[in-house]
């Protein structure tokens, strides 16, 4: 029993489906990554766990209990947060505003969560005072990862975060990720640098058409000669 | 010496006290619009008729008050009446959102369509004040008059030019001021004000982080029904009241939005200021101020105007227009209005 499960999903966004009978699964403490070629329907899986897309058939769970109803706002007051790919920060605010309104919904002292949050990212700390959208890309996606575990979720879901960052910033962030696992939360992405992605992932899921064609360890996939072959370019 | 003196009292005078005051007018007019644009996402074209809903109603009460025998002394008792304007003005303002705007926001509609739905609302706002005070001009202003009085002046410091401030000019710039440090304050510093620039900047993010954009949008009806309502009653005493005036202010508010960068409230302010000094600035006659600024026998034989004051409302048109085709982001990079 997984901690967060979308379960033989087939939907899409009105149209035909996109996904037929997808499986994702993820647990608290475990980094799941979904790979595969473009248009395999990763985003839009990751989509359907958030509550974005019209699931025709199958469901999800969260911590055993059937969200598959609820709208994305009332999943992330469940504990679930997201980094979509772009447009993720708001740019004509304050590095310290942005992780502010990540924790609109709480009414708890949030200053203890702000400080885990700066000294995960420390640059964030020193750019507190600074416009969000004055910022590099890899600091911008630090921004937005920090916005999303202002709410302090269970699960981390993570779209294409190292889209359009370079290599040096792409291990720094994965370091990051790494990090945030250690702290229990359950973190899900999907990645577009698959080989990268699998390295640090406990699990993989490798989507071809809106279908799951292997799922392993990443350690497991990294090694299979056909996903080597297929997916990583050898 | 003395001519210098005697000309900068004339252009304080005529041109930087008066331009001032209408500018910080036509900042609180261009608040409203931005702020509307910013957050709902279309231009307002009822903003016009909703100060004048707003003056109609301040005017109401100062009439009661003055019945009444309620008055504050050398101030105007408009001013009394001012919180209790602003209140039926927001209610009306949630209330035309319950009714019209808020029917195509659920169904995502363009904002070329809220446009022209405010339109809508534009009439019947306008027809609503007619119908309530008709279409003839007031003057509810009262207390005293001048801070500072030209004769005065003149006996007290022997210049030909007498300069005068008037209470409602000061007023408005006080008023003005405090009003907008308060808009910044909440802006800046409060969850809900927060709450409204992270909905106007990223409204998707916004919703995912849980903001509920009812409640942004019922309080940003409400900061603009209050903006308008200040910026027509200060408008109207300094002045007068006629709903056909407020109709019109429409185009210098718009441009002066514009011109600042819709969405952006600096812009709507440094705009609302460009825009009235243009236009006093351009309708200004200048013979008397090069008279005292020119060699005798080189005084100029016209009135050395550039626009008489019938054709004021050319000089928003072309800043507008001229804004629209050079920089449609304004001078403060604000968002770009599309259909």
């Amino acid at each position: 029993m997984s901690y967060l499960i979308g379960d033989t999903i087939f939907g899409g966004y009105g149209g035909a489906d996109i996904l037929h009978g997808c499986t994702v699964a993820v647990e608290k403490g475990e980094i799941a990554v979904i790979v595969g070629p473009n248009g395999a329907g990763k985003s839009t899986a990751m989509k359907a766990l958030l509550g974005m897309l019209t699931v025709r058939e199958g469901s999800v769970r969260l911590d055993g209990k059937d969200i598959t109803s609820l709208s994305p706002q009332d999943r992330v007051s469940e504990g679930m947060a997201f980094v979509p790919q772009t447009n993720n920060v708001f740019a004509g605010m304050t590095v310290q505003e942005n992780l502010e309104m990540g924790a609109y919904l709480r009414r708890d002292d949030i200053t203890e969560t702000m400080e885990q949050i700066f000294s995960l990212f420390p640059i964030l700390g020193e750019k507190r005072r600074q416009l969000a959208g004055e910022l590099s890309g890899g600091q911008r996606q630090q921004v937005a990862v920090g916005r999303a575990l202002m709410t302090k979720p269970s699960v981390l879901m993570l779209d294409e975060p190292t889209a359009g960052v370079s290599p040096i910033v792409m291990d720094e962030l994965f370091d990051r990720i790494l990090e945030v696992r250690a702290t229990g939360i359950a973190v899900l992405m999907v990645e577009q640098n698959a080989r990268q992605a699998l390295e640090i992932a406990d699990r993989g899921y490798v989507l071809v058409q809106g279908e799951n064609k292997y799922t392993d360890t990443g350690a497991a996939l990294l090694a299979d000669p056909e996903v080597r072959k297929s997916f990583l370019g050898g | 010496m003395v001519d210098l003196l005697n000309a900068i009292v004339l252009m304080l005078n005529f041109v930087i006290i008066p331009a001032t005051s209408y500018g910080a007018q036509l900042a609180l007019g261009a608040l409203g619009v931005t702020l509307v644009y910013g957050i709902l996402r279309f231009g307002n074209f009822a903003h016009g008729d909703t100060m004048a809903f707003g003056t109609m109603f301040t005017i109401f009460f100062t009439w009661l008050f003055q019945g009444l025998g309620l008055s504050l002394g050398v101030l105007p008792t408009a001013l009394l009446a001012l919180p209790f304007g602003i209140a039926v003005t927001a209610l009306y303002a949630v209330s035309m959102d319950r009714v019209v705007y808020r029917h195509y926001r659920f169904k995502r509609s363009a904002p070329v369509i809220l446009t022209i739905a405010s339109v809508g609302v534009m009439f019947v706002t306008n027809s609503f004040v007619r119908f309530m005070i008709g279409t003839n001009e007031q003057r509810f202003s009262d207390g005293q008059k001048f801070i500072i009085k030209a004769r005065e002046f003149k006996e007290w410091s022997g210049l030909s030019e007498g300069l005068k401030l008037k209470t409602t000019e000061a007023l408005t710039i006080v008023v003005a001021g405090m009003a907008v440090a308060a808009l910044f304050w909440f802006l800046q510093r409060t969850r809900m004000g927060k709450a409204m620039r992270a909905y106007s900047d990223n409204e998707d993010l916004a919703l995912l982080s849980g903001i509920n954009p009812e409640r942004v949008v019922m309080v940003t009806w409400i900061i603009t029904a209050a903006l308008a309502t200040l910026a027509g009653v200060l408008f109207g005493l300094d002045k007068s009241f006629k709903p056909f005036t407020y109709f019109q202010l429409l185009l210098p508010i718009f441009a002066a939005a514009i011109l600042g960068g819709v969405g952006n409230p600096l812009g709507a302010i440094a705009g609302g200021f460009v825009v009235a000094f243009s236009e006093v600035m351009v309708t200004y006659p200048y013979k008397k101020f090069l008279k005292y600024m020119m060699p005798e026998n080189l005084e100029p034989s016209g009135l050395m105007q550039l626009l008489t004051v019938d054709y004021k409302f050319a000089v928003s048109f072309i800043i507008l227009v001229a804004v629209l085709l050079i920089k449609p982001t304004g001078l403060f990079s604000g968002k770009v209005i599309r259909a």
